[in-house]
């Protein structure tokens, strides 16, 4: 009885071996520290297509345009027309022709984007620099200048993610694909 | 003399008389049986005549055999350093850096790698591809973590010094740049230059790091979690959504490349890397993976890395790589000396896993065969492929063409261009063709 009990055991032993082999990268050391709701306030500054994480704040474009003529218009040019660097406005309707322009007006599905973007990025040499309410007033100067919102419009919170974008449905989901294919 | 006077030295020593005239023996057999014995026959008599002419006449003077040798074997070399550094003589072997928007933001476009110059399937470690939106930043790993939050049962911080502490695994992975080879689509004429400069934003290294999922597990991952958003620390705050299958099955955090901590250039002190998919995709310098619901959409998921068609609409999260081969010997601006003997050398790769197959052409499709597969063959890696090739000094338009695992073949540039808009310009995985020209010089073609 008792070697049959120590047989009994080195089995166990073996097999929890063996298990922790073949286990070996789904288990780790659990050195992970909690996060603290403040924490993860500060860290988590994207925004989604539903608006969630916009920060409280407004602006309109008519506040925007003395934003982008201090922080943009060096590199995206006046009135948002591009050059040196990208182009910001117009191109909407182009997209199916022989000449498509894509800008932020003409090709961006969302608005969020725009804001999450701007506020992470730009300005280019002074990243993170804008106020939120600068960054609602400069985003509602690029939208008005594409025609997408009325120049006293006060973006916000609340609003911002409703503004329909005019290529809102021009993308495809090809998430669940695998690479094109050419026939 | 005749040689039948020589052949019977085979069975002499060699202190004997060569000139000695006696019949050749019996037991030497010219057969081919017997290769070896006719191999060391003619040897000695090379060796022996060799004597004969000069020993007699020689005069032996005191000298050092010193001038028979090259300055670096008779003085002492360098001493010993602590980081070594590549030959000065290979200088040029160096990224071809393109700032996108120049001086203006010298931190914005890439540095390719120099695939033509460079053998095998690893990547040294300072000529990996770098595509940076706003420079590289310079991270104190004792402030830097990884924060893993939304849709988790624990969120949680993760400290490097933490996760060095955890198991982890090695692969060989390729990282490329979805915009690579985009000159190839949108230039209406081939562009004259290096393979590196054309198709460079490709590179393959050694990653150490640890499984995604192992850390997913630990924070315990909400059923309604079904995309992560991974953020960069830096000055672009870089941020690309995927979804919770490509976490589980084998994204991984990496802190170690080609088995030193990653350069700065590509993430250090971590770097996401999601196998097969878009390089812009495989975030550097991570400092958050949020759990969502749905994608975030950000900027470079929308109105960059997606894929516009000739309708209007365009392709988005098109993460994985299409199978890929391109030649980088001979490639654009060599210049080969002359006909003859050529090894073809080049590289393939597919999304998909593990290349199957490289077939070459030298007559622009019109004829394919097998090139080799040389050496390892990892499922998200780059291989190496070799051929044999005799150039009769007729002009000749050398092409590969891959196929993957998944039975993937690498399309043509017209087919590319039929499926895509105008300026489409990511993803083009389409077969390359250098043009060898009847002097020699080899130029990039559009076939």
């Amino acid at each position: 009885m008792h070697i049959y009990k120590q047989t009994f055991m080195s089995i166990l032993v073996l097999g929890s071996m063996i298990a922790c082999t073949t286990a070996q990268h789904q288990v780790g050391p659990n050195l992970g520290q909690p996060m603290s709701a403040l924490e993860i306030k500060k860290l988590d500054i994207s925004i989604g297509p539903d608006g969630v994480g916009l920060p409280v704040g407004s602006g309109n474009a008519k506040l925007g345009a003395k934003v982008y003529e201090a922080q943009c218009v060096s590199c995206h040019g006046v009135k948002g027309q591009g050059k040196p660097v990208d182009a910001l406005v117009g191109g909407i309707g182009s997209l199916s022709t022989d000449k498509p322009v894509r800008t932020v007006g003409s090709f961006w599905p969302h608005p969020t984007t725009l804001f999450d973007y701007t506020r992470r990025s730009m300005p280019l040499q002074s990243p993170k620099s804008l106020t939120n309410n600068e960054v609602y007033a400069v985003s509602a100067y690029i939208l008005f200048l594409n025609g997408i919102i009325s120049e006293d419009y006060e973006l916000n919170q609340q609003n911002l993610a409703q503004v329909k974008m005019p290529n809102r449905d021009g993308m495809i989901d090809f998430s669940k694909e695998k690479a094109v294919t050419y026939k | 003399m005749k040689i039948t006077k020589l052949t019977r030295l085979k069975d002499q020593s060699l202190t004997s008389n060569i000139l000695e005239d006696a019949p050749v023996p019996a037991t030497i057999q010219k057969t081919p049986e017997n290769p070896k014995r006719e191999l060391d026959r003619r040897r000695f008599m090379q060796t022996s005549l060799l004597a004969l002419a000069s020993s007699p006449a020689m005069v032996m003077a005191d000298e050092s055999i010193k001038n028979d040798f090259p300055v670096w074997s008779t003085s002492p070399g360098k001493g010993l350093n602590e980081y070594g550094q590549p030959s000065k003589f290979e200088a040029p072997t160096k990224r071809g850096v393109a700032k996108a928007y120049g001086d203006l933001a010298p931190g914005t476009g890439s540095a390719r790698t120099p695939i033509e110059k460079l053998e095998g399937i690893i990547t040294p470690s300072g000529l990996h591809f770098d595509r940076s939106h706003n420079g590289t930043p310079d991270i104190d790993p004792t402030k830097h973590q990884l924060s893993i939050h939304g849709l988790v049962d624990k969120p949680l911080n993760f400290s490097i010094e933490n996760l060095l502490r955890y198991p982890m695994i090695s692969r060989t992975y390729f990282v490329e740049c979805a915009g690579n080879s985009a000159v190839n689509i949108i230039a209406p004429k081939p562009v004259q230059a290096t393979a590196g400069t054309l198709h460079g934003l490709i590179s393959c290294s050694d990653w150490t790091g640890i499984p995604l999922s192992t850390l997913l597990k630990e924070a315990g991952v909400n059923p309604a979690g079904k995309w992560l958003l991974a953020e960069g620390a830096d000055a672009a705050g870089m941020s690309r959504s995927f979804p919770i299958e490509k976490a589980m099955d084998n994204a991984l955090i990496a802190l170690y490349q080609n088995g030193e901590k990653i350069r700065p250039e590509q993430g250090y002190p971590i770097r996401l890397l999601l196998p097969g998919w878009e390089g812009n995709m495989n975030v550097k310098w991570l400092r958050s993976l949020k759990i969502t619901a749905e994608p975030t959409h950000t900027k470079d998921e929308t109105s960059k890395y997606t894929d516009p068609l000739s309708n209007g609409k365009a392709r988005q999260f098109t993460f994985e790589l299409g199978v890929k081969s391109i030649i980088t010997k001979p490639s654009g601006l060599m210049k080969l000396p002359g006909k003859g003997f050529y090894e073809i050398s080049g590289i393939a790769w597919s999304g998909a896993g593990k290349v199957a197959r490289i077939e070459i052409s030298t007559n622009g499709g019109k004829d394919w065969f097998d090139a080799v597969i040389d050496g390892p063959n990892h499922a998200f890696s780059l291989v190496r492929f070799r051929a044999p090739w005799n150039w009769n000094g007729e002009p000749a338009f050398l092409q590969s063409r891959a196929i993957d695992e998944r039975g993937n073949v690498q399309p043509t540039r017209a087919a590319y261009k039929a499926n895509n808009a105008v300026d489409g310009r990511y993803h083009n995985n389409t077969i390359v063709t250098w043009a060898v020209q009847a002097d020699g010089s080899v130029q990039n073609a559009y076939l």
